[in-house]
């Protein structure tokens, strides 16, 4: 093999210039609009509908740009143009589906929203009218079990998990396994919760308490995480404060410790809540369906808003349009309560946020 | 659970406690309350297990009409376990390129105050209940993507996938792309996590060598976070197998093993066929139901379980 770099002449290193041609800093701007401008003019010539008029003018904007940095800065400049705007087209197509979906539920959900339709239920109706009135009870009762069971469990596991294992092996058993829990399917805490209760109260079993079971699987390892992020985050200035004035430790857990977490955990509290309000699949299998209003957790089927929807979709009976617009109606209330419980999670989280030195 | 346990060790006053040392009755009790919740967890998981088995085993011996007209149990869970991997795999292949980009996004590409917004955005997206997908995906999206199921019909016939014929939009692709769009906040919130950890300098150096921002990225934050990724990938993965609304109302299901992803025949997935099938099972049929739950439970276990240990693993070497 010869020896290239020495046979290389030197007047080429010295030709090389220590400064490369940039492109000016608006070039993005210029290549979009040039993109934008042509995909304009062929749609409109060829009348293309405006979808394949943005995806040609995407395409473009992909090759005009790095082409034209090719040109001017190079090959890795190029390249690196090309995954910028790559990256940021990934972003605006993830934000596609949201924006379609917020939409569509607000475009077709709206009309259906009126007095009747927020205070009657299904009973007896058949074709128009009728309302959720009953959903919307059955998902209040269901959800509030389902957070007065998982609340108590969480906290304390996750007071057990900071304060007390210290790292033990039990310890990073039950992280291990909060972790994976997160990761069951919601229709499998629903078979959990029918065949739970199979077993003790006979075959065929329907209650909104089991739902509210199947519901404590899902949110008591959320609960658990959000409780355990923010213990870490007391400092142990403030515990050792405490043991110093004498205090015992459960004391300095309750009076110390979680208060100074409490906002967090009202946060973490909160998405929970958000999550399971929203899950068909278990409740579906042991809640079940009815037209209903039904008051009594622990005996008959319970309606929620989610399983409404799906029923109203998958049975549509001789009145599908009737069906259809009261499942978007129920769609945009159960959006609604789920996106407010989101809200009001940020702002507490926001406001009341625990004042450490972090 | 809340029995109060009498202290061994600790003296009855206070006094010589040590700090934050157990001492009284009071401690002890809540040490059992928050020790007996952390043991409960356990229980739970373990209970699901058991209780999924206990009414899933007659399942074993059923046949005929109790197992839905199969010849036995595997005979009726294979096609659905095989429609639960091929909706879930195909929507990571979707999933995942964008997860990375959108994470990029938020962790390098995006202005710094602009960056929370953008996360909360996605966050979003994860808030959206799944049954809300569905009806998303049946009343809009399957609709309006059929033409384009056609165009791959005409145009890539020829590959088993797209054989078609594309007549309706409830297919198993359509199943995906929503399964994939589930799945996407869920990988991209890991990732975005990883890839901000990435230490600042290494990313300065390579900046600082003349490197672009891309080859900063592929240098620094790829190697940095390559077991965040596998680990997010599969907990999407476990997500996207789970997933069970979006995809029992999108999906008009025959039970099938086929490739073809635009036809009317489609491979139905498991948790799906339990939420249409359960309302109407009696007798057996339910434990048939159950056990292919069970099925499902292992495989998202196994699948979350090697997850978290990637990430463990990962952590402690880097």
């Amino acid at each position: 093999m010869t020896t290239p770099i020495i046979t290389r002449p030197p007047t080429e290193r010295a030709a090389l210039p220590l400064t490369t041609p940039q492109l000016p800093a608006l070039a993005p701007l210029l290549a979009a609009l040039m993109a934008g401008g042509l995909a304009l003019l062929a749609g409109l010539l060829l009348a293309w509908p405006w979808v394949a008029m943005v995806v040609l003018g995407w395409w473009l904007y992909l090759v005009v740009l790095p082409t034209w940095s090719l040109l001017l800065e190079g090959r890795r400049k190029a390249v690196d143009r090309l995954m910028t705007g790559l990256v940021w087209s990934t972003f605006a197509l993830a934000m596609l589906p949201l924006v379609s979906l917020i939409w569509q539920v607000l475009v077709r959900g709206l009309p259906a929203l009126n007095g009747q339709f927020l205070t009657y239920s299904m009973r007896n109706v058949i074709g128009e009218g009728g309302g959720i009135y009953h959903a919307i009870i059955g998902t209040t009762l269901i959800t509030g079990l389902a957070t007065l069971i998982s609340v108590p469990v969480g906290i304390l596991c996750a007071i057990y998990l900071v304060e007390y294992s210290a790292g033990g092996r039990i310890a990073r058993a039950v992280t291990f396994l909060v972790d994976v829990m997160t990761g069951i399917p919601s229709i499998v805490a629903g078979l959990f919760a029918y065949a739970l209760f199979v077993l003790i109260l006979g075959p065929g079993v329907r209650m909104g308490f089991g739902g509210a079971v199947a519901l404590s699987v899902l949110m008591i390892p959320i609960v658990v995480r959000a409780t355990e992020e923010m213990l870490k985050l007391v400092p142990d200035e403030l515990r050792e404060a405490s043991y110093a004035l004498g205090v015992p430790k459960w004391r300095t857990i309750v009076k110390v410790v979680l208060p100074t977490a409490l906002s967090g955990i009202v946060t973490g509290v909160t998405l929970a809540i958000a999550r399971v309000a929203g899950e068909t699949a278990p409740l579906l299998i042991i809640a079940g369906a009815t037209t209903s209003v039904n008051w009594n957790p622990f005996a008959e089927r319970m309606a929620t808003l989610p399983v409404f929807i799906f029923s109203s979709i998958t049975e549509q009976g001789r009145y599908p349009e009737a069906q259809t617009e009261r499942a978007w109606g129920a769609a945009l209330v159960l959006i609604i309560i789920v996106m407010s419980l989101n809200l009001i999670a940020r702002v507490v989280g926001r406001v009341f946020a625990p004042k450490t030195g972090r | 659970m809340t029995d109060t346990k009498v202290p061994t060790v600790a003296p009855a006053d206070d006094v010589g406690g040590g700090f934050g040392r157990v001492s009284g009755r009071g401690d002890s009790v809540f040490r059992g309350l928050a020790t007996s919740s952390g043991y409960l967890i356990m229980a739970a998981l373990a209970g699901v297990a058991v209780f999924l088995l206990v009414e899933g085993w007659p399942a074993l011996t059923a046949s005929g009409v109790q197992a839905y007209g199969k010849d036995n149990i595997v005979v009726y869970v294979w096609p659905l376990l095989f429609g639960t991997l091929l909706a879930a795999v195909l929507a990571l292949v979707l999933a995942v390129p964008l997860a990375l980009g959108v994470a990029l996004v938020i962790s390098h590409y995006a202005p710094r105050p602009a960056a929370r917004t953008l996360g909360y955005l996605i966050d979003l997206l994860a808030a959206i209940p799944s049954v809300i997908y569905g009806l998303w995906g049946i009343g809009f999206l399957a609709p309006k993507i059929l033409p384009s199921y056609q165009w791959l019909q005409d145009s890539l016939g020829f590959l088993p996938f797209f054989r078609g014929p594309a007549l309706s939009g409830r297919t198993i692709l359509t199943a995906t792309i929503v399964l994939a769009i589930m799945a996407l906040p869920i990988i991209t919130a890991i990732c975005r996590e990883v890839f901000s950890q990435t230490p600042r300098m290494n990313e300065e150096a390579a900046l600082a060598l003349g490197a672009t921002r891309w080859e900063m990225i592929k240098m620094t934050v790829f190697p940095y976070s390559r077991s965040g990724i596998v680990s997010a990938i599969m907990l999407g993965l476990g997500r996207a197998l789970g997933e069970t609304m979006a995809v029992a109302m999108v999906l008009s299901a025959t039970g099938i093993i086929t490739v073809n992803l635009i036809s009317t025949q489609n491979p139905s997935t498991i948790a799906a066929n339990i939420a249409l099938n359960f309302g109407n099972a009696s007798g057996t049929k339910i434990n048939v139901l159950i056990f292919s739950g069970l099925v499902l439970f292992v495989v998202t276990f196994a699948v979350n379980f090697l997850g978290r240990w990637v990430a463990t693993r990962g952590k402690v070497e880097g």
